[in-house]
């Protein structure tokens, strides 16, 4: 592209930056974005928002949606994750998806692929309910697990279940790149029905150079390529050379424990690169105390001892607000970025992330973070 | 001596009693919150919205009578919707269990010249926890109006009514004042430093809004200038008195400052459920009148659940009475021109000494009046 073009586009920018300023005293004390929604819901000049372009359903439990974020998504590195937001009955609620598509492409598109569990409240919903030109929220990409820059000499991607959604945007972006050398994708799906992206996968296997897929079915033994769990043997015959392999695991806690261990024997830890997709524990046992608590914005964190966070932040040092301290003014009221509370008037659990909680009234319940 | 419950026959386990049932209620009402609520305030948000857009284009016809009238009348309309049933019910915290950050307390704005937040630390924290508690509750006569005997009297309350006329124009910045609490710190009871930074804050907020009304809009009308700032300044006045009458309506009626700070040390939820009732008083009106008020007509209502969504408090209001009436506990209800009535009354009767009650002040009318005369006298 022309240098001039550029620069002049961002002059635009700038100059747009500064009418929206000017507009924002205006439109004082909401700002622009309150009125602009109005007629564009999509359209923010801060928060990204996502139209949805499609929706397919591909397996029995999932739905795989293609979505057109506005001006403020900055693109992603492959193997990065969105806060999707949702309303569910009135209620803002917040999940972690991967982006699955290649992060080559540039018609400003992303795919996102969700799994229903049964216990989701969110992807089940998500699953059912999701429907082409709804307005969804989402965050700008995060995370650490990402496609190498440079082209390592041999790429592991593994992954379990719904955990093959950052795996399968690392190997579109791979061969996308026109990279060649050799990359094993080992993937374990409960049954054949439930693989996502399975001929797809296929068909990178048949037309890239170096690609190689391997199928595992848990439950299903006989039907893929290997049967079990992930093992030596597994590794062996699925990606020999795995021993120098840049290798990216995700799935099930027990998949990415087994990968560690393998990795660790060899002496090859840092070479191995894992991310959680934690479903969140909604079940979690009320009463639990273990756990520590983490004021996010302070950077402090300090086991928890059961009491309420107003408390436990005052006892760490930190003046946060607060006033009735039985839960009725919400001057208190903090965002819950991870984990779960407990209410201790009427014993409900709520669970991150991304929640309003009155911290005079919560009670962490296992390990948990707020925003404070 | 007697305390206020123990005038009204109510003992301690009468007291975790009426705990239990409005618990219950709370918990009813709560059970049902859903997309509704939310539809229901978005749906108002754009209206406020769109009121505020049409308000500020028919200004740029001002020249013509019925467009400068048209624009003054939805401007007024968008301030009131915004300071009474979206700003003060959103900064309530009514609506942050929908997680929308446009929605949540701690993010929202509003159009008053007081910040969200010292309003939220005053008003939300103060009031409504120590309702009704002398020297604790800051709310009652906004500390420049005598509106009740149990106050000295001095020469200064001889301008009781002039007093209320100037807070209902200059309400917002009233409020905005009110935090800065200049009284308190006179007294010496807070500290200088904490009531300048609410200051700074407050002549900000402010003086942004005072740009944005008196140059920033008028200046886009161009020639038009006067006529703009003229009708910003008028909508402003109309949210003003409108929202004193509402609030003096809301506490005023009933007679106030009637607990004492021993009474409530380390009270029980019940009590404290008690002492809202005892508080607040209600206007009767048709729909459109309670969304105006911000549904605060319902304010015995708002006072037991001040973070229940207020739309919701018609729907419990005749279930809140019939407890009120078997604990025989005052629920002060009326319509508007007789609660605004004997509010005038008690402003004008307080200019002078003494400390008997105006005769139009209307009394509690339950089984267990004469005690509440008694207590109050």
């Amino acid at each position: 592209m022309p240098s001039g073009a550029v620069s002049s586009r961002s002059r635009a920018r700038r100059i747009l930056g500064q009418a929206v300023r000017v507009f924002d005293v205006a439109a004082t004390p909401y700002g622009i974005d309150r009125y602009v929604e109005l007629v564009r819901p999509s359209w923010s000049s801060s928060e990204v928002r996502a139209k949805v372009v499609q929706v397919r359903r591909t397996t029995r439990r999932s739905v795989t949606l293609t979505l057109r974020p506005n001006g403020n998504w900055t693109g992603f590195r492959a193997g990065q994750h969105t806060q999707l937001s949702v309303e569910i009955n009135g209620v803002r609620q917040t999940r972690c998806y991967s982006m699955t598509n290649a992060a080559t492409d540039r018609n400003g598109l992303i795919e996102l692929s969700i799994t229903a569990h049964p216990e989701g409240r969110v992807s089940q919903h998500l699953h059912q309910s999701m429907q082409k030109g709804q307005t969804v929220g989402l965050t700008t990409a995060q995370g650490a697990f990402t496609l190498p820059l440079g082209e390592p000499d041999h790429l592991l991607l593994v992954s379990g279940g719904s955990g093959i959604t950052p795996v399968m945007s690392m190997l579109r972006t791979r061969c996308a790149l026109g990279w060649e050398k050799p990359v094993t994708f080992l993937h374990y799906a409960l049954t054949e029905s439930d693989m996502l992206y399975r001929d797809e996968l296929s068909e990178l296997a048949r037309s890239h150079p170096g690609v190689r897929v391997v199928r595992v079915f848990t439950d299903q033994p006989g039907a893929g390529d290997l049967d079990g769990f992930l093992s030596a043997h597994h590794l062996d015959s699925a990606a020999p050379g795995w021993a120098d392999a840049e290798a990216f695991v995700c799935g099930p806690s027990s998949l990415m424990d087994a990968a560690r261990s393998l990795f660790g024997r060899i002496g090859r830890g840092d070479h191995l690169h894992t991310e959680a997709f934690t479903l969140t524990q909604v079940t979690a046992e009320a009463g639990l105390i273990d756990g520590t608590v983490r004021f996010g914005a302070s950077e402090i964190g300090r086991p928890s001892d059961g009491t309420p966070l107003l408390i436990q932040a005052e006892a760490a040092g930190l003046t946060p607000l607060s006033g009735c301290r039985m839960g009725i003014c919400h001057t208190c009221t903090r965002r819950l970025c991870a984990g779960v509370v407990r209410d201790v008037v009427t014993g409900d659990l709520t669970a991150g992330p991304d929640v309003n909680i009155r911290i005079c009234i919560s009670v962490p319940v296992g390990d948990v973070e707020i925003d404070l | 001596m007697t305390t206020v419950a123990q005038a009204h026959g109510l003992t301690a386990e009468r007291l975790a009693e009426l705990e239990v049932e409005l618990e219950r209620l709370r918990a009813d009402v709560v059970a049902q919150l859903g997309a509704e609520d939310v539809d229901y305030i978005r749906r108002l948000i754009r209206i406020q919205r769109w009121s505020e857009v049409g308000g500020r284009a028919s200004l740029f016809l001002g020249f013509l009578p019925p467009f400068w009238l048209a624009g003054v009348a939805a401007l007024s309309l968008s301030k009131i919707l915004d300071n009474m049933e979206i700003g003060h019910n959103v900064l309530h915290g009514q609506y942050d269990w929908t997680n929308d950050p446009a929605l949540s307390s701690t993010e929202f704005e509003w159009d008053s010249s007081c910040p969200a937040k010292g309003w939220q630390h005053y008003h939300n924290y103060l009031h409504h926890t120590f309702t009704n508690i002398t020297e604790k509750d800051r709310d009652l006569g906004y500390g420049v109006i005598r509106i009740s005997g149990e106050a000295p009297w001095s020469a200064v309350n001889l301008g009781n009514p002039l007093y209320a006329l100037g807070l209902a124009l200059m309400f917002d910045h009233g409020i905005m004042f009110h935090d800065v609490d200049i009284g308190h710190v006179r007294a010496g009871k807070k500290p200088w430093a904490e009531a300048k930074q609410s200051l700074k804050n407050g002549l900000r907020k402010s003086g942004t809004l005072a740009f944005r009304d008196y140059v920033m809009w008028p200046a886009f009308t161009g020639p038009l200038f006067l006529s703009t700032l003229a009708a910003d300044a008028l909508a402003n006045v109309v949210r003003n008195i409108w929202s004193f009458i509402i609030i003096f309506c809301g506490h005023f009626p009933s007679g106030a400052l009637e607990f004492t700070e021993e009474e409530c040390e380390d009270e029980s939820k019940g009590h404290w459920y008690f002492r809202q009732m005892l508080g607040s008083a209600n206007i009767t009106g048709g729909p459109l009148f309670h969304i105006m008020s911000g549904n605060l007509s319902y304010q015995i209502e708002h006072h037991l659940f001040p973070d229940i969504p207020a739309r919701r408090y018609q729907q419990i209001a005749p279930q809140v009475r019939e407890i009120c009436q078997r604990y025989g506990i005052p629920y002060n209800t009326g319509r508007l021109s007789r609660q605004f009535g004997s509010v005038i009354g008690k402003i004008f009767r307080y200019a002078l000494p003494g400390r008997t009650k105006p005769k139009e002040t209307i009394m509690p009318r339950t089984p267990l009046q004469a005690p509440t005369e008694l207590v109050a006298a």
